[in-house]
């Protein structure tokens, strides 16, 4: 039985920054990278169910879409727990939107056939909040986002799983397996990879194919995959806030006038 | 393709107001692109129909389904699409909610549409729709369009568009939908744990903490920070999951929303959307930061680029100073 968690390699943006030529991106070099926030709960929720079915023979498949640079979130994967990795890329697989990562995803889904793929419920940078259903969709399996309670045995017709939705309302529901979920944050406490795990990470399989290899064509991929485009990207010309200068002392005295004026 | 369709989100028996949001959104693009229509699926649609008779709607598309008396993914994407593929509209708007997660990419995928999340703003160019969002934690503004698609849906910021008050009286159109068929059950409804008394929405002052504060150990002291300033302690959503405050006292959607609230101070948080739909009544932000281009500071009234524990510790003398003063 396999589960394969889709892991994402996300920016953050330096204190100062600057565009790239076309407008389109942020300047890479300005950018710091890790693994995204979310897929750290995916990953332990995969190797939890794992850990909980020694017999079942489950296989936790850590998956990115990206150049080579992202073979460092999935040895992060595999330090954490994962079995083995993959790793999708070719050249023209740049300027893909969500959907376009998406189909890649649904390829290898289908090849490898897993119970369950569990994607983070949104990256951390971007935000889309749609690569793990745009992929249940591309593949027409049940699915539910944004989950925070995960209870499934391995080869179970169904899972029960919680969806946490606005103002922490949690729907309780039965959901037909194999499935698609996107798992929220504190579903779990994500694992610390200790140095030996570290270590033996890098002994693990880490494939790497082509989006062609698994049998995309280029309509499918890339741009022409996409069901969005950037047009533009820059920093907002937006009302600031009035900075409070001066040492933490002047600060915080200043702070307290505000307090005063603002409740008085 | 012409028109706009938008769904009727509902829960619970009410209507929810994301949907009446993209009504208002949808109100500008009208004149361009045609008529506007709501679809509400549901067990028992017509009791939404009142709710969402507002603004600019044309008509209200009903259709009953059993199996539609709470959402679910896979019979939602099923009627809508069927639903879209009859009345070909060229916009698609729905709330960027968590219902939407679930759904909008499905959906997207099966009409090969052009597809955007989380956007605040929408605009016509030269016949085309442009989309603007986030990115990078809200450092950014990202421009979106979607060439050679026929059809686009949106998911909408919470907040990003005014909802219509007045009333209307659009057309009702009862359509049926055959052979959809659920593959998830809804089991319970589990609401949030009781608040034991604490009070984030009715608050008048609120100084909230977030990852920023770095280590459990330092909580103690933000705890004796609030209770001395006479503020309610608030705190974002990881402070909450780590269990280091309950969650009552999580601002933000899936938690609390600051509602009465004047001052509100945030030491530590980043201003993820999330937390920021928490602080949407707030009259009065202050942001402390030790990251200058934090998103926090772009909704602010004021700022402080700062550690949180050394604003904290200089906050705590200054308050113990006046007390001795007046004795
Ligand atoms: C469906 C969904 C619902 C969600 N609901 C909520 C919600 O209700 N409420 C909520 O808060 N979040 C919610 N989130 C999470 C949200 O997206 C963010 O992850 C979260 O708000 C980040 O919390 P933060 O700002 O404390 O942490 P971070 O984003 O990690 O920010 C920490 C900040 O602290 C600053 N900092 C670090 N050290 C210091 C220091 N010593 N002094 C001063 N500043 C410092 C950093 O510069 C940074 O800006 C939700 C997410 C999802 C997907
Ligand atoms: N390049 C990628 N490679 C693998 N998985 C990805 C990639 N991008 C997004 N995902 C998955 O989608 C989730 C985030 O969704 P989104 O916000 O739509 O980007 C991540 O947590 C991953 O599970």
């Amino acid at each position: 039985m396999k589960i394969i968690v889709p892991v994402k390699r996300v920016a953050s943006l330096d204190d100062e920054f600057e565009m790239r030529e076309d407008g389109r991106d942020v300047e890479p070099d300005f950018c710091e990278f890790d693994l995204n926030e979310f897929d750290e709960y995916s990953i332990e929720a995969a190797v939890q169910i794992k850990e909980a079915n020694p017999d079942a023979g489950v296989e936790v498949i850590a998956l990115t879409i990206g150049p080579e640079d992202a073979d460092e979130v999935l040895r992060k994967a595999l330090a954490k727990g994962a079995d083995r990795a993959i790793r999708i890329w070719q050249d023209a697989l740049e300027g893909s939107d969500q959907i376009a990562i998406a189909r890649i995803i649904a390829k290898v889904v289908e090849r490898e056939q897993p119970s369950l793929v569990l994607c983070g419920a949104q990256s951390s940078d971007h935000a889309h909040a749609e690569t793990g259903m745009a992929v249940a969709g591309l593949v027409h399996w049940p699915h539910a986002a944004v989950i925070t309670h995960l209870d499934y045995r391995p080869g179970a017709q169904s899972a029960l799983v919680e969806r946490e939705l606005e103002g922490g309302l949690v729907e309780r529901l039965e959901l037909e397996t194999p499935a698609v979920v996107t798992i929220q944050l504190g579903i779990n406490k994500p694992r610390y990879a200790s140095l030996r795990s570290i270590k033996q990470a890098n002994a693990k399989p880490l494939d790497v194919l082509t989006a062609e290899e698994l049998g995309l064509s280029e309509a499918e991929i890339g741009v022409p995959g996409s069901l969005s485009r950037v047009r533009r990207m820059f920093p907002p010309d937006r009302r600031r806030s009035e900075m409070i200068e001066g040492t933490p002392a002047q600060q915080a005295a200043r702070l307290l006038e505000i307090i005063k004026e603002t409740l008085h | 393709m012409s028109g706009i369709l938008v769904l009727a989100e509902h829960r619970r028996g009410e209507a929810r107001p994301g949907s009446l949001e993209a009504i208002g959104a949808a109100e500008a693009l009208k004149a361009d692109l045609g008529p506007l229509a709501i679809l509400i699926i549901a067990a028992e649609p017509q009791k939404y129909v009142e709710p969402f008779a507002v603004g600019a709607v044309d008509e209200i598309i009903t259709v009953a389904n059993p199996a539609a008396k709470e959402f679910e993914p896979h019979v939602y994407e099923a009627v809508l699409s069927r639903v879209i593929e009859e009345r070909k509209p060229s916009l698609i708007l729905l709330p960027h909610s968590i219902d939407s997660w679930g759904l909008a990419p499905g959906l997207a995928i099966a009409l090969d549409a052009g597809f955007a999340t989380d956007v605040f703003g929408i605009r016509r160019e030269a016949g085309e729709i442009v989309a603007t969002r986030a990115g990078y934690q809200e450092k950014v503004w990202v421009e979106l369009d979607f060439p050679q698609k026929q059809q686009v849906i949106l998911t909408l910021r919470s907040g990003a568009f005014r909802a219509p008050t007045e009333l209307a009286s659009p057309k009702i159109t009862a359509l049926e939908v055959e052979g959809v068929k659920p593959r998830s059950s809804h089991l319970e409804w589990r609401d949030p744990p009781p608040s034991g008394g604490i009070d984030i929405p009715g608050s008048k002052f609120i100084l909230s903490i977030g990852r920023g504060i770095g280590d459990e150990a330092n909580i103690e002291q933000f705890a004796e920070l609030a209770e001395s300033l006479g503020a309610t302690l608030g705190c974002s959503r990881p402070i909450a999951d780590n269990g280091w405050l309950p969650k009552a006292r999580q601002v933000g959607q899936s938690g609390q929303l600051a509602a009465k609230c004047s001052l509100y101070i945030a030491m530590g948080i980043s201003g993820a959307v999330q937390h920021q739909w928490g602080m949407k009544h707030v009259e009065t932000i202050v942001a402390v930061n030790k990251d200058p281009e934090a998103s926090i500071f772009g909704i602010a009234a004021y700022g402080i680029v700062g550690d949180m524990l050394e604003i904290a510790d200089e906050l705590r003398k200054q308050v113990a100073a006046a007390h001795a003063e007046a004795g």
